[in-house]
Parts: C-alpha cells; sequence; structure tokens
C-alpha cells in the first residue's frame, strides 16, 4: 500500500430519524468505548478489541488482545508492540463490520499510517480523528475530510495563536540555516520527536547540503519508513562514521531527550534548533535555550482545526486533548452542538498549559522517554 | 522596518556576544543614517512612550482579528506577553510595505499617540495589515513601549566602532547624554576621531575574582590590604584639564546623575580615582535601591538630593596629572590616594561627597574573618582582598608579576531560611507559559491574637515573607509547575493561591522592616537555593528567626 494513496471521502449518510439512541463512543476506565460494534478507539487499558488511529505511545498501547490499524502503521506499531502483537490491518478507505456497525480508515495526515476512524450504526456515523494536520507531507498520506454527524477532533493547538507557514516556507528556512552552519563548518543540530516529526524532516529538506546523521532512535523509525516505502534521503549512524569524521557540513537530528547528553558531545561546537509547533511562541522558544525555533507541527493548527470541523460536515463536535475548554466554547459560539470527551490522551487534565510544554502530546513525552534508553544504550555502545 | 526586523532576529536568536557584534556591525554598515540612528537609539535602551494603551489596543486587535475577547485574553494567557499575542492572532498580511525604520517611526508610530480612538483604529489596521512576522512584532512593541532586546550599548558601540573605526569609548561618549535619534547625529557618532586626546576617556576596571578557597591560601595576611566590599555602583572620577567625568563601570558617563559628586571633585587635582558610588546618609549606607533610584535620574532635584545623598568612596588611583599610574604597586597608590583625597578642603555641605574606603587592618586572618562577620552592620557584602604589591590590571586580568590573581572578594555567606510556597504567578518573556513567579510564606504564631481571638495562641499561620523567581533549573521549574497546577486552590488573575505543600530554601543578603509582606520584613535579592524535599511544611522558618537575624 502505497503512503500516497488518495481516498476520496466518503458521501455522507442522510440522517435518519431516530430517537436519542445511547452515544456511538463512550468514555470509559478502558477507552472509548463503542458498545454498538464491542470495540474500542485507542484504548488506554487492556482491552480486547482496540482500534488504533495512529503509532504514537499514547494512543497504541501495549496489552490489547487484537489491534486494527492501518497497513502502514503496521511496520512501527510491530516495533513498538512487539512481534507477538495480534495486529489485523485495515486499509484505508475499506470498511469492516463489528457488532452492529461499519467500520472504516482514513488518512488522518498526522504520521506514517495515520487514520480517522469512520463507524457507522444504522445511518448515524461518527468519526474519530486521533491526530491530524491538514499540511501536506511527504511522508504520509493526506487528511481526507470524512462527511459525519459527529466529529471527535483533538485539540493540541486549539489557539488562534497557532498558524503555520506553508510547509515550503519552514523547509525553506531550515535549509538556510544549515546551509550557514554548513558554511561556518558548524554542524547544524534539529532536536525533533523521533516518530514521525524527524521523518518529515528528512524528506522535506535539501538533502544536497551536507551529509545527515541521525540518532539511533530515529534511525529505528526511518527504516520502518523506509520498509513501508517512503523515500527518505541517506542518512548514517554516528557509530556508522569513521572517528575523525568531519560534522562541520551535517545536519543532525536527534530526539529531544538527547540534548546535553554525552553523545552529543562528539558534534564540537554547533549550532541547534528544535523542531515543533509551540516554537510560535517566543517564550517558549527562549525557554528551550536553542538557537533556533522552527515552528513545524505534525498537529493542525487553529485555521487547521476549524476548517476540518467545518469539511466533516458534523453538527456535534466532541473535543479532546488540547485546548479543550477553548474549542467547546468557541464551537458553541458558531451554533454547533459541542462538548468535551474526557480522554488519557494528554497529560493536562486542564488543557489550559502544560508542565512540558515543548512535548506536543503525552504520545511524545512517552516515545521521548523510550528514546532516552535508546540513547543511552547507543552512548555506551559508541 | 525589514532590515531591523532581521537584525532583532539574528540578536534574538544569538546568544554569543560576537554573532550579536557581526550582525550589528552588518547592518550599520548598510544602513541609511536616519534608519541607523533609530536603531541605535531603541537597541541602547530607549523607548518611545506607550502610543495605544494597552485596554484599547487589545480591544482593536481582537476586533481586526475577528475574535471574541474571552479568546484574546486566553491567547495572551498563553503567550504572556500583548504584543506578541497580537502579532500572532492577526490575519496574514495583505501586502509587504517596504518602508525605511525611521518612516515607520516619525511618520507612523509617534504621531499615533496624538489621535483619537476612531484615527488609531483605522491606522492600526491599515499598519497592521502591510506587516508580517517580527516586523509587526516588533512594530507592537514600539507601540506598547516595551521594545526589549538581548543586546547591550556596550555590543553596539563595539560594532559602532567597528563599521567606524572610531574608538569605541569615544563612541561611548559622544552617546552619553541626551543623544537624539537623527541622520545628522548618527553622522557625528560615528565620524572622524579628533587626533587630540579624549579627556574624557577611562581606564578599564580592574575587577577582582572571588575568593572560594580559604583566605590563608593567599599566604602572608600582611601581603594583602583588605577592605569593605561596598554594595554600590563602581565608578571612574576623571579630572583632566578642568574638565570632570564619572563613568560606571559599564562604561556608561553618569555625571549628570550625580552633579555633587561633579561639584566636590571640581576641588581634586587633575587626575583619575577609582572608588564606588554609594547613597549615604550620616555615614551610613543606604540600601541599593536608594541608589538605583539615583542611577535612574538625570539631572536630579534638590530634593531628591537632599533625601538619597551620594558618595564617592575612592580606593584606587589610577592616574596623576596625566601620568599613568597603574604599574605601580597598590601601596605606593594608596599612599598617593590618601595624598589626593585630603588634600582637597571640602565644604560643610560636601563633607562627605568624597571620601578615603577604609583599610581594614588585622594582625591575623582569623582577625580579619572575624572584621568580615561585622560587614553586614556596615552595609558592606564583605572584604576586599587586593594584594599590596599589586599593579591595577585590566578586567580580570592581572599585569602585575604576582603569582596568581592579585584582588579577591570575600564575600559574606547569605542570611538563608525554609519557607513555604504560597502563592505562584505566570513568568514573562521566556517562561510565560510556566508558573515561575513565587510568594513564599514563613511561620507567625498567634501571640498577640493577631490572627483573631477564636485561634489559639499557640496557632501558627503562613505569612508572605519574599518573593523570588530565580535560581532553579529549568526542569525544578517545571516539576514546581505540574505542583502549582496540581495544588491550586484559588485563582486572581494571573495568581494562584497553592496549597500549601512544598518547602523551598531561599537566600538573600540583608533584611529590612518593610509592609510589602505580611511578615513585616523585606529582604534584599532572594533567590532560591533549592527545593527542601525533606523537609516538612512545619519545619519551615518563622517570623521571630528573621526578627533574630536582623541586625539591629
Amino acid at each position: 500500500m502505497s503512503a500516497k494513496l488518495f481516498v476520496m471521502p466518503i458521501a455522507p449518510t442522510p440522517p435518519t430519524f431516530r430517537t436519542s439512541p445511547p452515544p456511538l463512543l463512550q468514555h470509559t476506565p478502558h477507552g472509548l468505548h463503542c458498545a454498538a460494534g464491542d470495540f474500542y478507539v485507542d484504548p488506554w487499558r487492556p482491552v480486547d478489541r482496540a482500534v488504533i488511529t495512529h503509532a504514537h505511545s499514547d494512543h497504541a498501547r501495549p496489552g490489547h488482545a487484537a489491534y486494527l490499524a492501518t497497513p502502514d502503521a503496521l511496520g512501527v506499531l510491530k516495533a513498538r508492540l512487539g512481534a507477538k502483537a495480534t495486529i489485523d490491518t485495515l486499509a484505508y478507505g475499506e470498511t469492516v463490520t463489528m457488532g452492529e456497525v461499519t467500520v472504516s480508515l482514513h488518512p488522518a495526515g498526522h504520521v506514517l499510517g495515520s487514520a480517522q476512524v469512520r463507524i457507522e450504526h444504522r445511518g448515524e456515523v461518527w468519526v474519530v480523528s486521533g491526530d491530524y494536520k491538514l499540511d501536506p507531507d511527504p511522508t504520509c498520506a493526506a487528511f481526507a475530510p470524512v462527511r459525519c454527524h459527529t466529529f471527535v477532533t483533538e485539540s493540541t493547538f486549539g489557539l488562534p495563536i497557532y498558524r503555520w507557514r506553508t510547509p515550503e516556507l519552514m523547509f525553506g528556512e531550515i535549509n538556510r540555516w544549515w546551509a550557514e552552519n554548513a558554511a561556518a563548518s558548524r554542524a547544524s543540530v534539529v532536536y525533533a520527536y523521533a516518530f514521525g516529526k524527524a521523518q518529515r524532516i528528512l524528506a522535506s529538506i535539501d538533502a544536497a547540503i551536507g551529509p545527515i546523521i541521525c540518532h539511533g532512535a530515529v534511525e529505528v523509525l526511518n527504516r520502518a519508513y523506509r520498509d513501508a516505502g517512503v523515500p527518505l534521503p541517506a542518512t548514517s549512524l554516528v557509530t556508522d562514521l569513521p572517528k575523525n569524521f568531519d560534522f562541520g557540513r551535517a545536519l543532525v537530528i536527534a530526539p529531544p531527550s538527547a540534548a546535553g547528553s554525552p553523545w552529543m558531545k562528539r558534534f564540537g561546537e554547533h549550532a541547534d534548533a528544535f523542531a515543533s509547533g509551540w516554537m510560535a511562541v517566543r517564550g517558549a522558544r527562549k525557554q528551550r535555550g536553542v538557537d533556533r525555533g522552527f515552528v513545524i507541527s505534525d498537529h493542525a493548527d487553529w485555521p487547521g482545526l476549524l476548517t476540518a470541523i467545518a469539511e466533516s460536515g458534523a453538527s456535534r463536535v466532541l473535543v479532546t486533548h488540547g485546548s479543550v475548554p477553548v474549542m467547546v466554547r468557541y464551537l458553541r459560539d458558531t451554533g454547533l452542538e459541542a462538548d468535551a470527551l474526557e480522554t488519557e490522551f494528554s497529560g493536562e487534565g486542564e488543557g489550559e498549559g502544560r508542565a512540558e510544554v515543548l512535548v506536543e502530546t503525552a504520545a511524545e513525552a512517552e516515545s521521548a522517554a523510550e528514546i532516552e534508553s535508546t540513547a543511552e544504550t547507543e552512548s555506551t555502545a559508541s | 522596518m525589514k532590515d531591523f526586523a532581521a537584525l532583532f532576529d539574528a540578536l534574538d536568536q544569538s546568544t554569543a556576544t560576537g554573532d550579536k557584534v557581526a550582525a550589528l556591525t552588518a547592518y550599520f554598515r548598510e544602513a541609511d543614517p536616519a534608519d541607523a540612528a533609530w536603531a541605535v537609539y531603541f537597541l541602547t535602551g530607549n523607548r518611545p512612550k506607550q502610543a495605544v494603551p494597552s485596554k484599547r489596543l487589545h480591544q482593536i486587535a481582537a476586533e481586526v482579528a475577528g475574535l471574541p475577547d474571552w479568546l484574546f485574553a486566553d491567547c495572551y494567557d498563553q503567550v504572556g506577553d500583548l504584543a506578541e499575542t497580537i502579532a500572532l492572532i492577526l490575519p496574514p498580511a495583505k501586502s509587504r510595505a517596504s518602508i525605511s525604520l525611521s518612516v515607520w517611526v516619525t511618520e507612523r508610530l509617534l504621531p499615533l499617540r496624538q489621535l483619537d480612538e476612531a484615527a488609531q483604529r483605522a491606522a492600526l489596521t491599515a499598519y497592521w495589515s502591510e506587516l508580517a512576522g517580527t516586523e509587526r512584532f516588533l512594530f507592537n512593541k514600539l507601540i506598547t513601549g516595551g521594545f526589549r532586546v538581548g543586546v547591550s550599548t556596550l555590543l553596539v558601540v563595539r560594532a559602532l566602532a567597528n563599521v567606524s573605526g572610531v574608538d569605541a569609548k569615544v563612541i561611548s561618549h559622544r552617546l552619553a547624554g541626551d543623544w537624539q535619534p537623527t541622520a545628522q547625529n548618527f553622522s557625528a557618532l560615528v565620524g572622524e576621531a579628533s587626533s587630540t586626546f579624549d579627556v574624557s576617556q577611562p581606564y578599564p576596571f580592574f575587577l577582582a575574582h572571588a575568593l572560594s578557597d580559604a583566605p590563608y591560601t593567599l599566604g602572608n595576611v600582611h601581603d594583602w590590604q583588605a577592605e569593605w566590599k561596598w554594595d554600590g555602583i563602581r565608578g571612574q572620577l576623571i579630572k583632566r584639564q578642568e574638565q570632570l567625568f564619572l563613568w560606571s563601570r559599564g562604561e556608561e558617563l553618569v555625571s549628570a546623575q550625580f552633579p555633587e559628586i561633579i561639584a566636590a571633585a571640581a576641588r581634586l587635582p587633575d587626575g583619575v580615582l577609582d572608588g564606588e558610588i554609594l547613597a549615604m546618609r550620616e555615614g551610613s549606607v543606604m540600601p541599593f535601591t536608594a541608589l538605583q533610584k539615583r542611577l535612574g535620574r538625570k539631572n536630579p532635584g534638590k530634593k531628591i538630593q537632599a533625601d538619597t545623598p551620594v558618595a564617592f568612596v575612592a580606593y584606587d588611583l589610577l592616574e596623576v596629572a596625566g601620568e599613568d599610574w597603574r604599574q605601580r604597586p597598590l601601596h605606593e597608590r594608596r599612599t598617593k590616594l590618601h595624598e589626593v583625597v585630603y588634600s582637597i578642603v571640602l565644604g560643610a555641605d560636601e563633607r562627605h561627597v568624597i571620601q578615603l574606603s577604609d583599610i581594614v587592618r588585622a594582625p591575623s586572618w582569623a582577625t580579619l574573618a572575624l572584621a568580615r562577620d561585622q560587614s553586614r552592620k556596615n552595609g558592606t557584602e564583605g572584604l576586599m582582598l587586593k594584594r599590596r604589591d599589586s599593579a591595577y590590571g585590566v578586567g580580570r586580568t592581572a599585569t602585575g608579576k604576582g603569582l596568581g590573581n592579585d584582588w579577591w572578594k570575600w564575600k559574606v555567606d547569605p542570611f538563608t531560611i525554609d519557607c513555604v510556597l504560597m502563592y505562584a504567578q505566570r513568568g514573562h518573556g521566556k517562561r510565560a507559559n510556566l508558573y515561575t513567579d513565587y510568594t513564599f510564606g514563613i511561620w507567625k504564631s498567634n501571640k498577640d491574637g493577631q490572627f483573631g481571638s477564636e485561634m489559639p495562641e499557640n496557632a501558627r499561620q503562613l505569612v508572605t515573607f519574599a518573593k523570588a523567581y530565580s535560581g532553579l533549573t529549568d526542569e525544578e521549574i517545571r516539576e514546581v509547575d505540574v505542583f502549582i497546577r496540581k495544588n491550586t486552590l484559588e485563582k486572581f488573575g494571573p495568581v494562584r493561591t497553592v496549597k500549601a505543600g512544598m518547602v523551598f530554601e531561599l537566600a538573600f543578603e540583608g533584611i529590612q522592616r518593610s509592609n510589602r509582606h505580611k511578615s513585616g520584613f523585606a529582604v534584599r535579592f532572594p533567590r532560591i537555593t533549592r527545593i527542601r524535599y525533606d523537609k516538612k511544611i512545619e519545619d519551615a522558618d518563622s517570623v521571630e528567626l528573621i526578627a533574630a537575624m536582623m541586625v539591629p
């Protein structure tokens, strides 16, 4: 299955007369439960059947008896859940019947294999977006709007201060910065989340500027992306390089947790940058203490969230992790039926700010923790 | 404006002094003198007055962006800076104006203040539609009067020196005083250096190292001259060819701020003195905050001069009648300094204005340590130890033939106290979305029934004692932030009342009685030294302990 497969949105199902049936998805201690289909979407405690939107670790947790995800997500999922996990795949746009409902997966544009879950029950359609973005990304299928009655949306960047510039502008900025550093013979280090962000950067930059070095935690995922058919430029591990390698023209992509670790020492005097949507705010950039902040996110910005909601045609919106109260209030003011849907996809219950401002979701925080151990392994190995 | 915005980005994105100077140099090399003049003006810390009141600015911006007020407020809360919030929420620029910085300032920004509300609204809407990114942010910063950038006057001066070939100290002198940002003034600023010796020119200050080892490691106590370490502003007082100049350590001319020192110095023979500017009343040093007030006021009036008298306490002599004395040994310079200071007869009003810094004499290091323990009583920070045969070096580099460093500062240890986190407020700028500003409390007992008769006499209550927002690592700040969010009892605007549960050790320098905090004390330079995970809130210190610490 090609990562760039374009899927036509499914035509909306006309609403049928109903006398307030039970909601298709309900918050339970185990996760979002679909009683009519007897499965969970991205459950946070072990269940029998889990439909997974994407492989970030707070959405795809270990311990479920059976998983359903897209074929593109399979590689990363296997790497994270172990070879023994039972994972069924469902291609974008194909349907499967589960209990009384029909389930299909549609591109969410977040990371490789990320999906929106469409659930149809007796003419009523719900879509769970998982995490998504509308901006083009060469490493995954583009977000496809899916018409529905109820749209479950994330709200990580649900404030009007978050508005992304076009990827061309942002990656152009990285290229210029890298080229300037290369001209001055100093390595360029970009801190980015190992799964998704790192590969998007790799696939978007001008690889002709210099050699690209990836941290071990990033390289593992590069392999999964290449295996899934996503073209990425050549990358090396530091262990592959000769001892006296000159990093002067190199671009180094490392997870945020590598900052300040012994692994970094080999690059000597270098320029550093952090790639994250949070970098839109100067304070967050300053706090990170890096030279540059590149505003690149795999989540939708404020206009993106509003566009996705509008294009879903939903009359009812349930808001999860991020700026929940803001989104709910704003959507209600525009005349939509909107409510908060409690999930465990983010660490901050209040949704008004984050203790760890630089981690875009709890998923990434966790993957950062995973990476920490990888980083150690690698630094001792080399 | 575009070039100035690019310069701002370069300065903002780099922490390396070399890069900053290079960016400034590149900018001044290309800039039109009219623009360069404004750039110098803003970069050296001058700001235009707020052109539009914050509340109105907030309303107009929300309107232009099509956002309800509550949503604008939420955005502001996340960003922590009004100018930046506005820059982020406004719709993308329609067209990009290529208007120069000086035109933006003189034809747009400055007239804005004179306009009525409707005209301001129309003007802002039009201006915003022509600006994007950093330019929009800077324009807003200038409107709110909050423009700041991480660059010192010294670096700006250095860049101007690079561009013009004029000596940095000459530029610094030319820039001193009430410099107005015009093209002519800029050209004069970087114009040909006059060939005659610049009589205002100070010497680079010789700086001390902090003493961390025991003092006896310095050898024989008799080889060292000890003086009090004053908590004022280091200054160089210059008299050459009947002209007087007082420079601060930041190489800023501060003559206008301290006219009484200049007046008293008129009687000195030609020469250069190194010393400390202090606020001093009847022989005792006033708190540093008093001196700060004087530093901010050029040409201070009679009242402020009477309320906060200042003195120049001299401790070294660098030049006598045109001759450079810096390579002579300290004891020789000191003898001459003594002679110079006592050669002048001052009037009754000026008697204390120019003084000699006392030498603290002690037969042994142990006795000297006892003297040092008295530092707080004198309003000093400890002792200075200077090798008696040392030359006057440059910066932190000794130029004598001594074995190691020649000047040491031997500070007294700070006071420390354990206190409890009570309130928290979000930081600004870099830490705008974290709770970083804390108010701490200490225990006060209900001795006099001051908490009400319903509480028993032995009951204790936490009362506010000090605010501090520095001393923690970023990681610790995040930890405390999590604690605050989980333990909020109440919110008042930006302030959260936090459930007592975390104990911190605070260090501070001086204690004064004050009504600022409920405890009845105010401390100088409080900072967090560590989080006391090992202590329960009951173990925090009390008002009684502070009272005991206070020097009567």
